[in-house]
């Protein structure tokens, strides 16, 4: 879009981007060079963050495996079990929700609003105090449910999406609907919708720091409750930092896994993916579609 | 059902903070969304680099440890603001890079033939942006914002977990209070929530509808 919007930037125009581009560049090391030494300003009588006193605990071994250990496979734990439940939670609810009848696909369609209005949060605590779970199946299924609701939507997107001589070569070979929809469409579907589903899972791995709240231990507890209380205040930006790290770590590992699937489904089917990176305007736009293609059938959506 | 009826007080008071953040930081989230779209799509690049690397920084960071740093990090640093405004700033960085993808893909979504059509009639940069590609990008954001604000809605629940008082926090008080009426007094919070998204929810889908099927 953009070099479509001016012309081929002359001479001129180049010579006055590089120089915008270099004052930018200057002003934005500036700012960052400026937190910096504030941040390494002493404090009073103790010294500033980044002074090595306050890193040293880092040299240890065994914070580090208790980090890993505790905190990391904590929320691993708890992202790996959830991802799992969502993603079978997800295929029942697209089918569900794209049943023939209407007694099915009407009441899974309210459940599936009512989940996705509610904060995650609130779901957990319901579960831990009303079911007496435990904090790691209340944070466990509760992001199930809730991921769970999103994938089935893209799923049901990624049926929709599919030409409709593919169920109707099913159907006329003699395959029952459901035959069809599980062997011929639901397949293609799954991995059209591959990138959507991976960055759903970046939501869900992130949002199992919210465990944090109703007391399950994971990264976020281990590191900025357990360590930073056990070696003290004193500690607590560099902590802070740790953490910080480890959580882009996971997120980024697991974006970027989402964009090369987007890539490779590309390069194999010829047809554009659902972009991860626009994964709320892809479901948004790919519901609507589904939605229009159900009423066109003559199954009203609600 | 008494529970809710009895503290149906402290259930507005929640769910009144719980409004001030979601329109307080969704205003400030748009404001800082737009600049870092705007910067997303300059032509010069460094602003262009900064804007990318803010956006895949923030977005892969979990909310609760962006309110971590606001509530329990920021008085290190010297900074004396009371939790509502702490947790408002937080819930606007962490929500800004959404905004700015909800726009930059609005943009982007304007068929390229658009443009290429403006500027074959002549049209200068101004024309073309102004007239020929905000107009249709504008409506094409509408739908994908909206769903922007109904995550932040449900995000204030966190500030909830960092001494905020809104819905969640009045909802974990008073079912820890009432421990024998825990479902009613839950389900009331999830009502006031839903209050908020589902019609918000059906709105988007609705626009959306009808653009999808005017393509």
């Amino acid at each position: 879009m953009t070099n479509v919007l001016f012309d081929a930037p002359g001479p001129v125009a180049r010579r006055n981007s590089l120089i915008a581009s270099i004052a930018g560049g200057i002003a934005i090391l500036g700012g960052l060079a400026w937190i910096f030494f504030t941040l390494n300003a002493p404090r009073g009588e103790l010294p500033g963050y980044f002074d090595p006193s306050r890193w040293d605990i880092f040299a240890d071994p065994t914070v580090w495996r208790y980090i890993f250990v505790a905190g990391v496979w904590g929320t691993l734990r708890a992202a790996l079990t959830a991802a799992v439940f969502a993603v079978a939670l997800g295929i029942v609810f697209s089918l569900l929700r794209s049943a023939q009848t209407a007694w099915i696909r009407i009441p899974t369609a309210i459940v599936l609003e009512f989940v996705r209005g509610m904060p995650v949060l609130l779901m957990m605590l319901f579960i831990l105090l009303v079911l007496n779970t435990g904090s790691f199946w209340a944070v466990v299924a509760a992001l199930t449910l809730y991921n769970g609701a999103l994938i089935g939507e893209a799923l049901r997107a990624g049926l929709a999406s599919l030409p409709r001589g593919q169920r109707e070569a099913g159907l006329s070979l003699g395959m029952r609907p459901m035959q069809s929809k599980m062997l011929i469409e639901f397949p293609q579907a799954f991995r059209q919708m591959l990138p959507i589903i991976i960055a759903q899972l970046v939501v869900l791995l992130k949002d199992t720091s919210l465990g944090y709240i109703v007391g399950y231990v994971e990264l976020l507890r281990v590191n900025m409750n357990q360590l930073a209380s056990f070696y003290g205040n004193y500690y607590l930006f560099s902590f802070f930092i740790v953490t910080l790290v480890l959580y882009l770590a996971m997120n980024l590992a697991l974006s970027w896994f989402a964009r090369w699937v987007a890539k490779r489904t590309a390069r194999r089917t010829g047809q554009k993916p659902p972009n991860p990176d626009e994964e709320d305007e892809e479901l948004l736009k790919g519901v609507a579609k589904a939605n229009a293609e159900a009423r066109q059938m003559g199954q009203g959506s609600v | 059902m008494d529970a809710i009826i009895d503290n149906l007080d402290l259930y507005l008071q929640g769910f009144g903070t719980t409004l001030l953040l979601l329109v307080v930081s969704g205003l400030a989230a748009l404001v800082i969304g737009t600049l870092v779209a705007a910067m997303r799509i300059s032509p010069v690049p460094s602003l262009r680099w900064f804007a990318t690397v803010y956006t895949e920084f923030v977005r892969n960071t979990p909310l609760t440890l962006v309110l971590f740093f606001c509530i329990f990090v920021l008085p290190l640093l010297d900074v004396r603001l009371d939790f509502v405004t702490r947790a408002i700033i937080g819930l606007s960085v962490y929500t800004s890079p959404f905004v700015a993808e909800a726009l930059r893909s609005g943009v982007n979504g304007v068929p390229v033939g658009q443009a290429e059509a403006a500027r074959s009639v002549g049209f200068g940069f101004r024309q073309t942006v102004g007239l020929i590609v905000l107009p249709q990008a504008f409506r094409m954001t509408i739908p994908p914002l909206i769903n922007v604000f109904i995550a932040l809605t449900k995000n204030t629940s966190v500030a909830g977990g960092f001494f905020v008082v809104e819905l969640f926090a009045v909802g974990r008080t008073v079912a820890n209070a009432r421990g024998d009426q825990v479902i009613p007094v839950l389900l009331g919070v999830a009502a006031f929530y839903l209050l908020i998204t589902v019609p918000l929810g059906l709105l988007a889908a609705r626009l959306e509808r009808r653009w999808v099927v005017q393509r």
